[in-house]
């Protein structure tokens, strides 16, 4: 490999100077009485991939959970600042929050596919948002989806038997094509790899880089090697707050603040 | 930035302070062997430049030593941060030291070849007074490392212009002798050498003075670098 190529390896696909994709202002959560994330402010580029990291509890899942109004399903939880998607405030009432959710996909930790076939997992947004106007188009949409998820030759032949017959790595990519069929803008991935082996989880991460050139990506993260293998951008989080966020390259060799030092060389939990 | 606390795992926080160790073991080492050579071509000391000669082998096996416990700590701890660059310049530093450790065999092989013409005082003057700034250069670069010192470390790499000016004026002085007595030819000419070889032991020192400086700030120490920082 020529130096040069491995220098741009990481480089984001974006222009310099979009406006970014998501921005949150100021945001806070809260669960009840108790705040779980204060005043974050961070912006998410278009067409790269954002890693959030920190120790259980600081808050990079409930951020995560922010940005497509998952939080909206826990009773009690409250978010308080702002968070646009492009121009448009996700928290005004105004926002279809099925919709929004259509746009902001989401991946989950451990594979949860539909008990239904492999095809029927992956139609079914497509089919409950209108977005195909017919048998051929709705075909068209899975096996395209299923194609970037990169599953489709592992499963082309027997796209009716159930989902939950795959491995975990392939119900892993099959929720991924699941989330990527209502054609979103943003994918929202909590630890997709946590409950995977490494070959797995090697498919996912070179899956992750081939998809950031059509979606932006923020993905929640308990493996610092893979935080800094996969993203271009890492934020850390720790008791709630954003300690520091930045080129993920600078995070990992030369972070500025001590504590993500602390946390990302194993010094605290 | 603020030390740090200890690793939550003990034991890759001793693998890091004995890879630490193993520089500072193996600086001392290469001091050493760069006085003793001095020594040895100063003073013509056939047993001294034999020593220097041996003692190579083992600054060789500590170089191969800080390998592998560098290899090792990558493999398995896959270090972040300061770790990292700590070990990846444990290696660079390694590597450096090894070559200065050569430049003393080098001085060491050339006294024992020009032990039976003898030395004149006027021809080794000069020598003597490179060997001196390098081997400060040296034990300053190491000592930045050690010590995790960035200003040093721009001090260091500074201080080169000095030593590639002396090899200068040692060439033209040496050259100077040559031109003067035909039979000095052969000393001249093996000093000029052992001056080269010195020239090469500053070019490690600066070498070991960017990595120290890499490994306190995460910045390569450019032309950019060194006008920042306050002399």
């Amino acid at each position: 490999m020529s130096l040069e190529s491995a220098a741009t390896l990481a480089a984001p696909v974006s222009r310099p100077n979009a406006p970014p994709k998501m921005t949150g202002e100021n945001v806070g959560v809260f669960y009840g009485a108790k705040q779980a994330l204060f005043d974050v402010n961070l912006k998410i580029e278009q067409f790269n991939v954002t890693s959030l990291i920190g120790p259980s509890g600081c808050g990079k899942s409930t951020f995560l959970r922010s940005l497509n109004r998952m939080n909206d399903t826990i009773d009690g939880c409250r978010v308080t600042g702002k968070i646009n998607l492009d121009e448009d405030d996700i928290y005004d009432p105004s926002i279809d929050v099925v919709e929004l959710r259509a746009r902001v996909g989401m991946v989950f930790q451990k594979p949860n596919p539909f008990p239904k076939s492999i095809y029927e997992n992956v139609a079914y947004g497509p089919k409950i948002h209108g977005i195909a106007r017919n048998k051929a188009d709705l075909d068209e949409i899975v096996h395209s989806s299923l194609r970037r998820a990169g599953l489709w030759n592992e499963v082309k032949d027997r796209l009716q038997e159930p989902g939950t017959g795959l491995s975990g790595g392939q119900q892993q990519r099959l929720c991924i094509a699941r989330a990527i069929a209502t054609k979103p803008e943003v994918l929202l991935m909590d630890e997709p790899c946590s409950a995977l082996d490494p070959i797995a989880t090697a498919v996912i991460e070179e899956l992750i880089d081939e998809l950031r050139e059509n979606f932006t990506i923020v993905i929640v993260t308990h493996s610092m090697q893979q935080a800094a293998r996969v993203s271009q951008k890492t934020a850390f989080f720790h008791l709630g707050k954003l300690i520091e966020e930045g080129k993920t390259e600078d995070i990992f060799t030369n972070p500025k603040n001590k504590q993500t030092q602390d946390y990302i060389t194993g010094r605290i939990g | 930035m603020a030390s740090l606390n200890e690793h939550i795992v003990s034991s890759y926080e001793d693998e890091l302070t004995n890879l630490n160790k193993a520089i500072s073991e193996m600086g001392g080492m290469v001091e050493q062997a760069i006085t003793e050579s001095a020594v040895a071509l100063l003073k013509l000391d056939h047993k001294q430049a034999q020593d220097v000669r041996l003692f190579d082998k083992k600054i060789d096996e500590m170089q191969q030593r800080i390998n592998d416990a560098a290899v090792s700590i990558i493999a398995r701890r896959q270090p972040m941060a300061a770790d990292l660059r700590m070990v990846v310049t444990s290696i660079q530093v390694a590597n450096d030291l090894e070559r200065t450790g050569d430049m003393a065999k080098q001085l060491a092989k050339r006294a024992m070849q020009i032990e039976s013409l003898g030395l004149a005082p006027k021809f080794y003057n000069g020598v003597k007074h490179m060997k001196e700034l390098v081997a400060r250069q040296l034990k300053s670069a190491i000592d930045a490392y050690l010590n995790r010192d960035a200003a040093a470390a721009v001090e260091v790499c500074s201080r080169d212009d000095e030593v590639d000016a002396m090899y200068n004026s040692l060439f033209r002085e040496l050259l100077t002798y040559m031109m003067e007595d035909p039979r000095n030819i052969t000393q001249c000419t093996h000093l000029l050498f052992c001056t080269k070889s010195l020239e090469r032991v500053g070019d490690h020192a600066t070498n070991i003075a960017e990595a120290a400086y890499y490994l306190e700030t995460g910045r390569h120490l450019g032309a950019e670098e060194q006008q920042r920082q306050p002399r």
